[in-house]
């Protein structure tokens, strides 16, 4: 373990990283759910799901015009496991509590996107919350961000067809990858990945030797 | 009224006459436009990218690259594979550049794990990355040629690019798919004289780069084809979040191998970022030609600097990644490339987003073939350099 955690306390970019969240708190105040601002490593922030889009304004007049990415997370373990299960045994046993990761949240599925400041060479990572569909049917749906950051467009549709979630203002939701008539939402945790459920993994663990052969007995340590 | 009065006024009526059938004539043209399917299988898309164009007469109106011919879904497969097998199938996102795929992905799980490269393999790893970007961009400035009709550089390149393979192949067993980056390391040290190889390699691409600039950039063809077309201004293309050489040819100074602190070895030698103010085809083809001739330099700076030592870290020998979420993107040889890598504690990601440069570079396609002429389409669509693995992922 060579990165010592005195060491990257001491990079100066942090207080710039924690400037960033109070900046952002004081233009979209109590919409700010959650903050986290790792050591030399990256800044999280979840908002309301309602100020997803003044977020995305709030955070470009902060001078994050790079946009770099927007997708989701499915939260929710798969109850498929890794597709390796023998078919003829019993299903296994296997934890379904849905576990958020940084900067916490409610919901199974999470919007994810990351802006970046050009000039000072930072990024913020933003969440937020996805309701679930409701009993009437009705997809869970976010704001779009296309009219704020143009590079959206792309990763709506991607999002769109791969995770079922919607947005509002989209100019055109068609699928970006998928047949049109294709029906699921593929990275969606309880889509399985049929690869794996048409023929029965063959189970070999691959593990292989360490380049210079002598590391084995002290390469257990973790 | 005389006669000549009388004459004049008929060839008058006559010549309106004319005018007005030939407008009637456009007007009719006018409301018939034309849709033009570009591919899936054309040579000038480097893959099975479709293009549906609408022309009125010689221009664009409407245009939309219509992707997932290769849609492999790899976000999914890396969630039923452990950590070391996931570099197997990121090699095959950039497939021209595909060493450079890999260390995102290997950085990012070492930063969830807190573990370090040993000095010599960050610097092996730099090494192959800028390889990688040779291999990768010097092909381009030999397709760039076809692309306008000039068929002599892609011999050359092909030619070039075989010594940087035989490079890759020497030191890491694949010329295309390597698979050599490991959590913690590499799998294995240089082979024997691979540095005055290189050394020899190094040179001869920088004689590839003068012989290309000679031949294509100064052309009077090559100039007036991408000179002012094409054009991206900086703000849309940060919004359309463009990057590598054609975020630089917009004119911004941003370069991921110097704005960040990666456990990587582009601090220790001294090179130097190519912008261009013009943001047309010309300047981000020209940018992506300094790039290469930059990036030998990097390459010769490293090996005379490269230390001795172990090239692997101390890892477990079942690789578990503590809890945690991480991300990780570099300069790849299209633009940025990135990983977001999410961790539940396991032997393999919980989910991974994978960013590719040619995804966000491809985007602004709608909005740049607007109003262009049909031609053009071709030489905007070769400058903004794409891999189709690398859009569909």
């Amino acid at each position: 373990m060579s990165s010592d955690a005195s060491t990257i306390a001491e990079i100066p970019g942090d207080t710039l990283r924690e400037r960033i969240v109070d900046d952002l708190r004081s233009k979209i105040g109590a919409d700010l759910a959650d903050s986290l601002v790792k050591p030399g490593n990256d800044v999280w922030i979840r908002v309301a799901t309602s100020a997803w889009k003044s977020t995305a304004l709030a955070l470009r007049d902060l001078g994050f015009d790079y946009f770099c990415f927007l997708s989701a997370i499915d939260w929710m373990p798969s109850p498929y496991g890794k597709g390796e299960d023998d078919p003829t045994a019993p299903p296994p046993e296997r934890d379904d509590t849905i576990r958020q990761g940084y900067a916490g949240g409610e919901t199974r599925i999470q919007m994810l996107a990351r802006v970046v400041h050009p000039t000072l060479h930072v990024g913020v990572n933003v969440k937020c919350d996805v309701p679930d569909a409701d009993p009437a049917g009705n997809v869970p749906t976010v704001d779009s961000w296309v009219s704020v950051y143009a590079g959206a467009n792309w990763h709506e549709r991607e999002t769109h067809e791969m995770f079922g979630i919607s947005f509002a203002g989209h100019p055109d939701l068609r699928n970006m990858y998928l047949p049109t008539e294709f029906e699921g939402h593929p990275l969606r945790k309880d889509f399985p990945l049929l690869a794996r459920m048409v023929k029965p993994w063959p189970g070999i663990v691959d593990v292989e030797p360490l380049p210079g052969g002598g590391n084995d007995e002290d390469g257990d340590e973790s | 009224m005389t006669s000549t009065e009388s004459l004049i006024d008929r060839k008058q009526m006559a010549y309106i006459a004319a005018q007005a059938a030939d407008a009637r004539l456009n007007v009719e043209l006018e409301t018939e436009g034309m849709t033009l399917n570009i591919g899936p299988q054309h040579p000038a898309t480097h893959g099975t990218l479709r293009i549906i164009a609408r022309l009125d007469g010689e221009q664009v109106v409407w245009a939309e690259p219509s992707c997932g011919y290769m849609h492999r879904g790899y976000e999914k497969l890396t969630e039923v594979r452990t950590y070391p097998q996931v570099t197997a199938l990121v090699n095959r996102i950039d497939w021209l550049g595909s060493f450079a795929n890999e260390v995102p992905f290997i950085l990012a799980a070492e930063k969830l794990m807190e573990v370090e490269a040993p000095p010599r393999a960050q610097w092996i790893r730099t090494i192959l990355f800028e390889l990688s970007r040779i291999a990768n961009v010097s092909l381009f400035l030999g397709d760039l040629g076809v692309q306008m009709g000039a068929i002599t550089p892609v011999f050359m390149a092909f030619r070039d690019r075989e010594y940087v393979l035989n490079l890759i192949e020497g030191a890491t067993g694949g010329r295309f798919h390597p698979n050599f980056d490991r959590i913690g390391g590499l799998k294995d040290d240089l082979p024997e004289g691979f540095i005055d190889e290189t050394r020899a390699v190094m040179k001869k691409l920088r004689n590839f780069c003068d012989e290309i600039e000679n031949l294509l950039f100064g052309n009077e063809i090559f100039q007036s084809r991408t000179r002012g077309i094409g054009i991206i201004p900086k703000d849309v293309a940060l919004q359309y979040g463009l990057s590598g050489a054609n975020l630089r040819a917009s004119g911004v100074d941003w370069d991921l191998r110097r704005d960040q602190t990666l456990p990587m070895a582009w601090d220790k030698a001294d090179w130097k970022v190519w912008t261009h103010p013009d943001g047309d085809s010309f300047a981000r083809c020209w940018v992506r030609l300094q790039e290469v001739r930059e990036s030998t330099m990097i390459v010769d700076q490293l090996l005379d600097t490269i230390p001795s030592g172990p090239v692997m870290a101390k890892v477990p020998r079942i690789i578990k990644v503590p809890e945690g979420e991480a991300w990780v993107s570099t300069e790849n040889p299209l633009g940025e490339m990135g990983y977001y890598v999410v961790s539940k504690g396991d032997l393999g990601p919980f989910r991974t987003k994978i960013r590719s440069a040619s995804f966000n570079n491809i985007s602004i396609v709608p909005w740049l073939l607007k109003g262009v002429y049909v031609p053009d389409i071709i030489t905007i669509l070769a400058s903004l350099y794409f891999i189709l693995g690398d859009i569909d992922r």
